[in-house]
C-alpha cells in the first residue's frame, strides 16, 4: 500500500474540520452497541435465573400489546419525519415529529398501565423472580425510551427552523428515528423473552435437556 | 548503567530467594502430588522465561546505552521470521503448562467411585459436619427447616437423614487413605473450606451443593481455614481435620450423635436449671455465638463467657457496668448500644424468643463467677 | 475559524473567564487534568487505606482502632478506589482525553460538551463513594468484588447503607465512562487529520482506543449486576439471594444464585484489567521508541496484539471462578482460553525488548519507569500463568499469591507507566520539565520498594496464607518467619507510601520552578509535540489542521540526517512506514 499523500478522509470537511452529524451518527451506533450488550446481559441473567426450582412464569398483561402497537406506530411516524425533514417539507414534518414523540410517550404510559394491572393482580416486584425481571426489564427499556424523548425534544427545535435550513438539521430527526427503531427491536426481543422463553427452551439451548 | 545493574541484581536475587525461601508449599498430606508437580513445571517454565528475557534486557541495556560517541540506533522495524519463531516457542511453553494442568484437572473432576461422603456445612462463623449413616445416603436439607434445635436444617421427614451422623464443633476426623468426596453446603453466605496440606478445596455456595475430593495420605491434625470472605468473623473459622487410622476413626464416629438422637426432645423438666443450660448451650451453637465467644477463658472476637457473669465490664468511654441478667439481655437485644473496651463493635443483633433468651442467659451464667 | 455546522456544541470563541477556562471547560486538555487530578487525589486516599491495612497485617492488634470491621472496610474501599476510580479514570479520562485529539491531529473531542459532563458525573460518583465513609454503619466491607449474599447481609460491615452507596456510585461512574467512551471512540474514528490513517496512529492511541471499546462493552455487565443487587438489597428481590438463614433468622429470599452475580461481575471484571493494561501497553511502546530512538519493533503486530487481547479478554472471565463452585466443566474451557491470551501478550513483551535491541537507549526517567514496567509486568504476567492453569490455581486461589499477582500486574506495572507517562508528557502539558533529581529519587524508591513488597508475597500464598484475613491468630501451620515477613513488607509499604509525596511535590513544584521546556524536549515524532504553542492553546493547532505523511516511529530511518522525522514533516522528508509486501 502506497504511503504517499492520501486524500482527506470523507469524514472531514474541506476545511479539515470533523463533521458533527457523522460523528453523532457514529456515536449513536456505538451507544446502540452498548445498550445491546446491556439488554443481552439482562436476558442471559433472566435465562440463567429460570433454572431455579422456584420459577413461576407470569402472564403478560394485555396492555403490552397496546404498547407494542404504539412503539411500531412511533417508529413509522419518526421514519416519515426523517424523510420529510430531509426533503425540507416542514409542513409534513410537524405532525410526523409530534406523532412520533407522542407515540413514545404513550408507550411509556401504556407500560405503566400494564404495571398497574399486574399490581392489581398482586404480582409484585419481590417474591416472584419472573415478576422481578418483568418489572426491571420493562423499567430499563422505558427509561431508554424516556432518554430518547429528551433527544427528541432537542430535535424538535428543528420545527422552528426556516424551511430552507431544514435539510441541514434533518440529521437530528433521522438519528431519533434510528434510535426509535432500535428501541422497537429491543422491545420485541424483551417481550418475546418475557412471554415465550421457558426453562425447557433454556435447557435445550444450553444442552442440558 | 545503574538500572542494568539493578535489574541484574534483582534477577539473581529473585532466583536465590526462590532457592532458599522458607515459605513454600506445606508438606503434602493428600493424593494431589500431581498438583505440586504441575506447580513445579510452571515454576520451571516461567522461571526460565523470566531469567532469559531479563538477562537479555540487561545485556541490551549495557550494550546499547547511549554514551557520547555511541552509534545511532539501527532501523529494524520488524522481522517476520523472528516473530513467528517467538510465537512458536511461546506456544510450546503454553502447551507445556496447559497439558499437565488439564490432565490433573480431569482427575479433579472425577471422584473415585469408592469415595466416602463428608458433608461440610459452613455458617457464619463456624463449621459443622455430617456423615451418612449405615444407609450410605445423606438426608435432604433446606433452609426452611432451620431451627435452634435443627441447626443442620435437615428435613425431619426424610428417612435417609435419621441415621446421619451430625457433628457440631469445628473438628472432624477422617480415616487414612480413604478417598473422601466433600459435599459442601452453606446456610448463609459464601465460604470455602481450605486445608493447605490437602490442596483440594472449593467455595461453598448457599442455595446449592458444591464438591471436591481428595484422599488423606498422612495422619495428623490439620487446620482448616475459611477462604472466601464471609464477614467480620471470616478469620475465626478455625476448622480442624484429624486424620487417623481406620479403627480410631470408627471409634470416634461411634461417639458422635445421629440426627435422630439430636432431634429427640430433652428429658422432661426435672432439674429445670440443667435443661435450660443445655438448651442455652445448643442455642449458643446454632445462633453462632460460639464463633466469637469462648467458654475457656480466651477472648475471641467477643469477650469469653468464662467468668463473665458477675464481672464488672468497662466500656470504651470509661463507664463501667455489672454483668447481670439485665445487662446480658439488653446487650443481646441491642449489641450496638454499648462499646466494650478491647472489643470491636461487630456483634450482630441476634433475635431470640423469650424462652431462648432465658436459656442463653442461663448458659452464660453457668460459666460465671458470681453466685447465681 | 468557520465550522460547517453552526453547532452550539462547539466553542466559537476562546473561553474568557477563569470559570469557563478551568472549571466548566469543554477543552479536552483541561478535562484531562481535571480527571487526572481527581484520580490522583482519590488514589492518595486509596494509598492511605492500604497503609492502614498493612499496619494491621504487619502488627496485628497493635493499632486498636483498626478493628475487624474497619479493616474490611479499608480493604474494600482501597480495592475499588484503585481499580475503578484511579486507574480506569486516569487512563481513559486522563491520558485518553489529553492524548487522543493531539496525537491524531484533532482540535478537540467530537462532543466537547458531553466530555465536560462526563467529568462532572465522574466527580459525582467519587463524592457518593466518599460519602459512604460517613453513613451509619460506614462503607461496605464486602471486598471490592462485592459478592452476594454476604454484601447485603448482617455480619459484613456496611451491609445496611455502605453497600447501597457503593452500588449507586458505580452506576454513576458507568454513566460517566459511557459518555467518555462514546467520545473517545468516535473521535478516533472520525476526527483524524489528513493522512492519519488508523495504522499511522501511535500505539498510545491504539491502546486507549481498544480499551475504551472494551469499557463500553464490559461496564454494562457491572451495571446489570449492580442494579440487580441494589434491588435485592432495597426491595427484597431474589436475583442473587438463595433461601438462607442469616444470624439465626430465615430470610425472605429464595431461588437466587450468588454465582450469577459472579459471572456478571467477572464478565466485566476481566476486561476491566485490560482496560487498565492496554493503555499502559500503548504508552510503553511510545516511551520505549522515543527514549531508545528506535521504531517500535513490529508495529502492525503490536496493533494486532492489542486488538486480539481485547477480543479474547471477553472469553476468559471464569478463571476468576475456578473454585467458585460453578459447573466444573467450565474449568477446561477457561484455562485454555486464558493460557491462549498469554501468547499475544508475550509477543508484546518480546517486541518491546527487541525495540531496545540495537537502539540508542537514553536512560531518562521515562525510560527508567519503562524498564521497571518490563520487569514487573513480566513477573506479574508470568504468575498469571499459575493462576490461569486451573489445577494449579486450586490451592493458590484466595491466597496471597493472588494478591501479589494482581498488585504486580495491575498495581505496580501500570502505575509505573503512569509515572513515566506523566513525566514524559508533563513538558507538553505545562511547558516545564519535571525535576530530574526528584524524578530519579522517586523512581528508585518506587521501583525497588514495590518489588520488595510483592515478590516475596507470592511465597506466602504458596504457603497457604489466605487473603482478606484480619489476623492469623491460632493458625499454627504459619511459621513465625511469615509474620516477620509481613512486618517487613509493612515497613517498606509505609516508607513507599510516604515517598509518593516526592512525586506529588515534584508535580506541583515544577509547575512554578521547573526548567522551561522546549516544545519537543524528547525529540519525538508523534503529532502532539508539534502544536504551535506549548502548552497547546485552545483548539490546539492554530488556523490550519496538521497533515501527516508517515507513521509516528520514524526514528533513525535510513538516509535521514536527523535521528527522527516528525509525523507532519513534508512527504519529501521521507520516513515512510515499512510497506507490507514481503
Amino acid at each position: 500500500m502506497s504511503s504517499s499523500t492520501l486524500p482527506a478522509s470523507p469524514m472531514v470537511h474541506a476545511t479539515g474540520e470533523p463533521d458533527h452529524r457523522r460523528a453523532a451518527g457514529t456515536a449513536l451506533w456505538l451507544f446502540i452497541g452498548v445498550a445491546t450488550t446491556f439488554f443481552s446481559l439482562f436476558i442471559v441473567a433472566y435465562a440463567m435465573r429460570m433454572d431455579a426450582p422456584d420459577w413461576s412464569p407470569i402472564a403478560m398483561p394485555w396492555q403490552l400489546w397496546l404498547s407494542t402497537a404504539l412503539l411500531v406506530a412511533g417508529s413509522l411516524f419518526m421514519q416519515r419525519a426523517g424523510t420529510t425533514a430531509t426533503a425540507g417539507n416542514s409542513a409534513q414534518l410537524r405532525p410526523m415529529l409530534v406523532a412520533g414523540g407522542a407515540a413514545a410517550a404513550a408507550f411509556v404510559g401504556s407500560q405503566l398501565w400494564g404495571w398497574q394491572a399486574l399490581i392489581d393482580a398482586r404480582v409484585l416486584l419481590a417474591g416472584n423472580p419472573a415478576a422481578s425481571f418483568f418489572y426491571v426489564l420493562t423499567a430499563l427499556h422505558g427509561l431508554h425510551v424516556l432518554g430518547g424523548l429528551v433527544a427528541w425534544s432537542i430535535a424538535a427545535q428543528a420545527l422552528s427552523a426556516p424551511a430552507a435550513e431544514l435539510p441541514a438539521a434533518a440529521w437530528r430527526v433521522q438519528l431519533c428515528a434510528r434510535y426509535w427503531h432500535f428501541l422497537l427491536v429491543v422491545w420485541a426481543v424483551l417481550f418475546a423473552a418475557l412471554a415465550l422463553l421457558t426453562p425447557e427452551i433454556v435447557r435445550f439451548i444450553c444442552g442440558r435437556g | 548503567m545503574s538500572i542494568a545493574i539493578a535489574l541484574l541484581l534483582i534477577v539473581v536475587a529473585s532466583v536465590v530467594f526462590h532457592l532458599l525461601t522458607p515459605w513454600w508449599l506445606t508438606p503434602l498430606a493428600s493424593n494431589w502430588n500431581q498438583m505440586d508437580h504441575t506447580l513445579s513445571i510452571t515454576m520451571g517454565v516461567t522461571g526460565a522465561f523470566f531469567v532469559v528475557i531479563l538477562l537479555f534486557v540487561v545485556y541490551t541495556l549495557w550494550r546499547f546505552r547511549h554514551q557520547p560517541g555511541s552509534p545511532r540506533a539501527a532501523y529494524v522495524p520488524d522481522n517476520k521470521k523472528l516473530e513467528h519463531w517467538l510465537i512458536g516457542v511461546t506456544s510450546v511453553g503454553i502447551v507445556a503448562l496447559l497439558a499437565p494442568g488439564l490432565k490433573v484437572y480431569a482427575d479433579y473432576v472425577h471422584p473415585p467411585a469408592n469415595a466416602m461422603q463428608l458433608e461440610i456445612l459452613g455458617q457464619q462463623w463456624q463449621w459443622r459436619y455430617r456423615f451418612t449413616g449405615d444407609d450410605g445416603k445423606l438426608g435432604g436439607s433446606d433452609a426452611r427447616f432451620f431451627t435452634a434445635a435443627n441447626p443442620f436444617a435437615l428435613d425431619p421427614a426424610d428417612a435417609a437423614g435419621q441415621d446421619d451422623v451430625v457433628i457440631t464443633g469445628n473438628e472432624v476426623h477422617l480415616p487414612l487413605n480413604q478417598p473422601v468426596k466433600v459435599l459442601a453446603r452453606s446456610h448463609d453466605v459464601l465460604h470455602d473450606y481450605f486445608v493447605p496440606q490437602f490442596r483440594a478445596r472449593m467455595n461453598i455456595v448457599p442455595g446449592q451443593m458444591s464438591w471436591f475430593w481428595f484422599t488423606p495420605t498422612q495422619a495428623g491434625r490439620y487446620e482448616a481455614m475459611c477462604a472466601q470472605l464471609c464477614g467480620v468473623g471470616h478469620p475465626n473459622m478455625h476448622g480442624l481435620v484429624v486424620v487417623e487410622d481406620e479403627a480410631a476413626f470408627k471409634a470416634w464416629l461411634k461417639k458422635q450423635t445421629t440426627f435422630a438422637t439430636s432431634m429427640k426432645p430433652p428429658a422432661p423438666a426435672g432439674a429445670g436449671g440443667e435443661d435450660l443450660v443445655a438448651k442455652g448451650a445448643a442455642l449458643a451453637q446454632s445462633k453462632g455465638c460460639v464463633a466469637c465467644h469462648t467458654v475457656d477463658g480466651n477472648p475471641g472476637v467477643g469477650p469469653t463467657w468464662k467468668g463473665l457473669y458477675g464481672k464488672t465490664e468497662t466500656m470504651v468511654d470509661g463507664a463501667t457496668a455489672k454483668v447481670d441478667d439485665a445487662y446480658l439481655r439488653e446487650f443481646i437485644k441491642d449489641p450496638k448500644a454499648r462499646a466494650v473496651k478491647g472489643f470491636a463493635q461487630v456483634m450482630p443483633p441476634i433475635p431470640l424468643a423469650d424462652d431462648e433468651m432465658d436459656a442463653v442467659v442461663a448458659f452464660i451464667k453457668s460459666h460465671g463467677n458470681a453466685p447465681q | 475559524m468557520a465550522y460547517a455546522d453552526t453547532d452550539d456544541l462547539h466553542e466559537h470563541h476562546e473561553p474568557q473567564s477563569f470559570i469557563t477556562k478551568y472549571v466548566w471547560s469543554q477543552d479536552h486538555k483541561v478535562i484531562a487534568v481535571q480527571y487526572g487530578g481527581t484520580a490522583i487525589l482519590v488514589g492518595i486516599v486509596g494509598l492511605v487505606l492500604s497503609n492502614l491495612m498493612r499496619l494491621q497485617i504487619g502488627f496485628p492488634g497493635v493499632f486498636e482502632f483498626i478493628n475487624a470491621e474497619r479493616y474490611y472496610q479499608f480493604v474494600t474501599m482501597h480495592g475499588m478506589i484503585m481499580v475503578i476510580y484511579l486507574l480506569t479514570a486516569l487512563f481513559l479520562g486522563g491520558f485518553g482525553n489529553y492524548l487522543i485529539p493531539l496525537m491524531i491531529g484533532a482540535r478537540d473531542m467530537v462532543f466537547p460538551y458531553m466530555n465536560m459532563l462526563s467529568f462532572w458525573v465522574y466527580l459525582l460518583s467519587v463524592i457518593v463513594l466518599m460519602a459512604s465513609f460517613f453513613v451509619p454503619g460506614g462503607p461496605t466491607g464486602a471486598g471490592w468484588t462485592l459478592y452476594p449474599p454476604q454484601a447485603i447481609l448482617p455480619g459484613t460491615p456496611g451491609w445496611d447503607w455502605g453497600i447501597i452507596l457503593m452500588l449507586v456510585s458505580l452506576l454513576i461512574f458507568i454513566v460517566a465512562t459511557t459518555m467518555g467512551g462514546l467520545n473517545y471512540v468516535t473521535t478516533v474514528l472520525q476526527a483524524r487529520c489528513e493522512g492519519m490513517t488508523l495504522l499511522r496512529m501511535p500505539l498510545s492511541v491504539w491502546g486507549i482506543f481498544v480499551a475504551t471499546i472494551l469499557a463500553l462493552l464490559a461496564f454494562p455487565a457491572l451495571f446489570v449486576s449492580g442494579v440487580m443487587m441494589l434491588l435485592d438489597k432495597t426491595l427484597g428481590t431474589s436475583f442473587f439471594m438463595p433461601a438462607l438463614v442469616s444470624m439465626g433468622q430465615v430470610s425472605g429470599h429464595k431461588g437466587g444464585s450468588p454465582l450469577l452475580f459472579q459471572h456478571l461481575f467477572w464478565f466485566f471484571g476481566h476486561p476491566e484489567v485490560y482496560i487498565v493494561a492496554l493503555p499502559a501497553f500503548g504508552v510503553v511502546s511510545d516511551l520505549i521508541s522515543v527514549h531508545a530512538r528506535k521504531a517500535i519493533f513490529g508495529y502492525r503486530t503490536m496493533v494486532w496484539a492489542i486488538v486480539i487481547i481485547g477480543a479474547l479478554s471477553f472469553v476468559v472471565w471464569a478463571h476468576h471462578m475456578f473454585v467458585s463452585g460453578m459447573n466444573p466443566w467450565f474449568g477446561f474451557f477457561f484455562a485454555t482460553s486464558t493460557l491462549i491470551i498469554a501468547v499475544p501478550t508475550a509477543i508484546k513483551v518480546y517486541n518491546w525488548v527487541l525495540t531496545l535491541w540495537r537502539g540508542d537507549i537514553h536512560l531518562t526517567v521515562p525510560m527508567l519507569f519503562t524498564l521497571a514496567f518490563l520487569l514487573t509486568f513480566l513477573s506479574g504476567g508470568l504468575t498469571g500463568l499459575f493462576l490461569g492453569n486451573v489445577s494449579v490455581d486450586i490451592p493458590l486461589s484466595g491466597t496471597y499469591f493472588v494478591v501479589a499477582h494482581f498488585h504486580m500486574v495491575m498495581g505496580v506495572a501500570p502505575l509505573l507507566v503512569v509515572f513515566g507517562g506523566i513525566y514524559h508528557w508533563y513538558p507538553k502539558i505545562t511547558g516545564r520539565m519535571l525535576n530530574d533529581t526528584m524524578g530519579k529519587t522517586h523512581f528508585w524508591i518506587t521501583f525497588l520498594g514495590t518489588y520488595l513488597i510483592y515478590f516475596p508475597m507470592h511465597y506466602l500464598g504458596v504457603l497457604g496464607m489466605p487473603r482478606r484475613y484480619y489476623n492469623y491468630e491460632g493458625y499454627t501451620f504459619i511459621p513465625p518467619s511469615a509474620h516477620s515477613l509481613n512486618q517487613f513488607i509493612t515497613v517498606v509499604a509505609l516508607f513507599l507510601g510516604a515517598a509518593q509525596m516526592i512525586y506529588v511535590f515534584n508535580l506541583l513544584w515544577s509547575l512554578k520552578y521547573g526548567e522551561k521546556a522546549p516544545s519537543n524536549p524528547w525529540r519525538a515524532c508523534s503529532l502532539e509535540w508539534f502544536t504551535p504553542q506549548t502548552p497547546p492553546k485552545h483548539l490546539n493547532w492554530g488556523p490550519k489542521l496538521p497533515s501527516v505523511h508517515r507513521w509516528a516511529y520514524a526514528f533513525n530511518m535510513p538516509g535521514s540526517r536527523e535521528d527522527f522525522i516528525p509525523q507532519n514533516a513534508p512527504a519529501s522528508a521521507g520516513g515512510a512506514e515499512p510497506s507490507q509486501e514481503h
